[in-house]
């Protein structure tokens, strides 16, 4: 017998699939998608922090490069990893559709016939034969919520078909999580946004300070939001300096331009738009200064963000005045409540601000912001600049650096947002659900027959799905009913 | 405040479970019957044990104004209660009482660790920790892991069993202990009976993560740890009901699938880099 290679083709492809919804392949493949998450916990990932991947690069430059390339470093993303999950995926499509659509057939079927030898089955019991016993044991069976099959002279009764709607309940929500989360990433947008308090936030992309779209998502499609930050109020334990509390005050109109609503954001509950939600990330404080020309007139007014370093919010930062002659720059660090010993010079002792100070560093020369390489707002390049003065001001004090002045005009707090649009977090979340929802049907049903038999005596016997216990008081409670 | 409580249930249970090993250690005797009394005695203990811890618990929790859930200390004491309870829980329903010797131990090893490596004064949570969703998923994964914790125990048991079995009959002290098949479907049934919970959990993990850092879900290790416990007992299940893994295959998939939960407990709070760390452990 010869076979023709197109049937040898369609025979390998029938081949494959077969293996692949077989459930051998489906454990393997779910053990390896196990063992495949792991380098992901032990290695820096890109995703979640690129300085430790970068800091990973310095110090073994030989072996990072080598696990770069087997894409260590975005494991989920790497495409041994789609891999698995895609086949996973595929597997249970193949295992659990079939299985849906011939469930849905056997929710209206009977229990099949009963098997020839009950004496092979657990729980076989043997009792004299009496002519009404299968009128009897219906009528019992029926009580207790069996589904019966009756024939000549044997019934066929099972119960417990919902441990199955559950187990395919659940698989099928494994399907939606995770075409949800395929939504979320193909049509979602994420970005962030550095506001000082009494600023104005308007959701258009050139808004914020970055913002990544999925692969499907167009830029006119966010939300036509404003926020107005009103205030923000950071509460912190005095004992130990740690947060307590964060607390944001704005104003918001959805569309812009409508009557705007006062709204509360704290860490833990972020403000909705639809499926747009907006988090509070973290915050810091921005230095409010003037910097006048020596003729007295005003060349730079207003807040500069810096960033905290340290848990009591000693904040660096640089503040740049490009129109003067030459060009003068800041080097800055604020301090919330300011404190100095021997060994850290000066810093910061407490989160809140209760004694201020700005001690600055006044460079003069070029800040070389016309050379086309994006800079840093918070540092600058001193290459060509040359140091002029040195100051500590406190608050409302001035310091005169000869080519013009600077005043510490007080401080205004500053918020990171994250604003994150995605349109498949209701669907894993429903999936999510859903899937613990059959779990629980499926692993506390029970699923088990009982058949009872009439020939020259009457054989009554179970069979347990699973082997779960319960069955044998069953099997008892009917045969002594049918004993009379 | 806290400190008197801590002293108070620590020492409490000192010496409950060392009543518990007295009385286990009696058994070791093999007169049964005369051990009786003291085998009962060992699980009054163990209960009245669980009820000061619970106290205890409850107490850490007032004196914070909070649930007790913050810091390592506090999951370590919760998850010695969740693990008792687990056994408790199960002792009436499946005799378990052989099992309160290394139940206790292992109750006792946690506890002391807790209190003196990981002990942190009770102080109030940082913001990102203020959140119901913390309460109902840290709970949900404490119970989880305590039966987790039970059916390995219970796994390991039939391990090591049926290596004596191999090479004979029982010993006397092993007389008294389930038969293997027993053991082989306590561990199944614990299993499957805390696999929704830990889903659930997970799943009111993502809630809060979603809530608090805008994803439901990032690979961060400890929900990277978390996502394996739950494949590995998911391939725990299948691998018993339709692939038909009974015995010692099915009782080593169980224990690796457990030590993913501890590794992710003890590993990832201690040595890891992720959102869940939290400072001071
Ligand atoms: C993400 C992956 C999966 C998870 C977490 C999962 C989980 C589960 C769980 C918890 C059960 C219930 C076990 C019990 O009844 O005690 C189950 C049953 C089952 N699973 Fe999966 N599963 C997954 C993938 C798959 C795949 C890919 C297939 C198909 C190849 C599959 C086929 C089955 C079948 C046929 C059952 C029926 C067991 C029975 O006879 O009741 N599963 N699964």
């Amino acid at each position: 017998m010869s076979i023709t290679p197109e049937l040898g083709a369609v025979g390998f492809l029938r081949w494959i699939w077969r293996q692949l919804t077989s459930m051998r392949i489906a454990l393997i493949l779910l053990l390896l998608l196990g063992v495949a998450a792991i380098p992901g916990s032990i290695f820096p990932q890109r995703s979640q922090n690129p300085m430790k991947v970068q800091e990973f690069f310095t110090n073994n430059p030989q072996l990072a490069r080598w696990l770069d390339r087997v894409k260590i470093f975005d494991v989920y993303s790497s495409p041994w990893f789609s891999a698995i999950y895609l086949l996973l995926f595929i597997s249970l499509v193949g295992c659990v559709l079939p299985r849906t659509l011939e469930h849905l057939k056997a929710i209206g079927a009977k229990p099949p016939l009963t098997p020839k030898f009950l004496d092979r089955m657990e729980f076989h019991n043997d009792l004299d034969q009496n002519p009404s016993s299968l009128d009897v044991a219906e009528k019992w069976l029926k009580k207790n919520h069996f589904r019966v099959r009756r024939e000549a002279n044997s019934i066929s009764a099972e119960k417990g078909y919902l441990r199955e709607t559950g187990n395919l309940l659940f698989h099928l929500s494994l399907l939606l999580i995770l075409v949800a989360v395929g939504v979320g990433s193909l049509y979602g947008s994420k970005g962030e946004a550095i506001l000082n308090v009494g600023e104005r936030f308007i959701n258009t992309p050139t808004s914020y300070d970055n913002i990544t779209f999925g692969k499907f998502q167009r830029e006119g499609s966010l939300i036509p939001f404003s926020l107005n930050i009103t205030n923000f109020v950071a509460t912190y334990d005095p004992a130990t300096n740690a947060p307590t509390d964060y607390k944001l005050t704005v104003q918001s109109a959805n569309p812009i331009g409508s009557k705007p609503i006062t709204r509360i954001i704290k860490v833990n509950s972020p403000l909705t738009f639809a499926s747009t939600k907006i988090y509070l990330q973290a915050n810091g404080y921005s230095p409010v200064v003037t910097v006048r020309h020596k003729s007295g007139k005003v060349v730079f007014s207003g807040p500069v963000v810096f960033l905290p370093q340290d848990g009591n919010l000693t904040s660096v930062g640089a503040i740049k005045v490009p129109d003067m002659k030459p060009q003068i720059g800041f080097v800055a660090t604020f301090l919330p409540t300011a404190d100095r010993s021997a060994a850290r010079g000066a810093f910061s002792s407490y989160p809140e601000v209760l004694d201020p100070r700005l001690l600055l560093s006044v460079w003069a020369g070029n800040l070389g912001l016309d050379s086309g390489v994006p800079q840093s707002v918070y540092r600058i390049n001193t290459s060509k600049m040359t140091r002029i003065g040195l100051k500590a001001l406190a608050l409302n004090q001035s310091y005169d650096f000869g080519e013009g002045s600077i005043t510490f005009d007080g401080w205004k707090s500053w918020v990171n947002l994250q604003i994150v649009d995605d349109p498949g977090k209701m669907y894993a979340l429903a999936g999510g659900l859903l899937a613990v929802l059959g779990l629980l049907i499926s692993l506390f049903t029970r699923q088990r027959r009982i058949w009872v038999k009439i020939s020259d005596r009457v054989e009554v016997a179970g069979l347990a799905k699973n082997g779960v216990p319960g069955l044998k008081e069953e099997v008892e409670a009917l045969v002594k009913v049918l004993k009379g | 405040m806290a400190v008197y409580t801590i002293a108070f249930f620590a020492h409490a249970i000192e010496v409950a479970f060392s009543v518990r090993n007295n009385a286990e250690n009696d058994q070791t005797k093999f007169d049964f019957s005369r051990t009786e009394r003291s085998g009962r005695i060992g699980s009054a203990m163990m209960t009245l044990a669980f009820i000061l811890l619970f106290a205890g618990v409850i107490f850490r929790g007032l004196s914070a104004h909070r649930v007790p859930w913050g810091n390592m200390y506090e999951f370590s004491i919760t998850g010695a209660l969740a693990f008792s309870g687990a056994y408790l829980f199960a002792l009436k329903k499946y005799k378990l009482r052989w099992l309160g010797l290394p139940v206790s131990i292992a109750v006792l090893l946690t506890l002391g660790t807790a209190v003196t490596l990981l002990y942190r004064p009770s102080a109030p949570l940082v913001p990102a920790l203020k959140s119901t969703w913390l309460a109902i998923h840290v709970s949900a994964a404490i119970v989880s892991g305590g039966v987790f914790l039970l059916a390995n125990a219970v796994a390991a048991t039939y391990l090591i069993l049926d290596r004596i079995e191999e090479k004979g009959p029982r010993p006397a002290w092993a007389l008294r202990l389930p038969s293997l098949e027993v053991l082989d479907q306590l561990s199944y049934r614990l299993v499957a009976f805390v696999f929704p919970l830990w889903t659930f959990a997970v799943i009111a993990g993502a809630i809060w993560a979603e809530s608090a850092w805008g994803r439901y879900w990032g690979w961060d290790p400890k929900e990277t740890w978390a996502f394996i416990t739950w494949v590995a007992y998911a391939a725990y299940l299948h691998a018993r009901v339709t692939i038909g893994w009974r015995g010692r295959r099915a009782a080593w998939l169980c224990l690796f699938a457990g030590s993913t939960f501890l590794f992710n407990y003890v590993y990832v709070n201690i040595w890891g880099t992720g959102r869940h760390t939290y400072s001071g452990l």
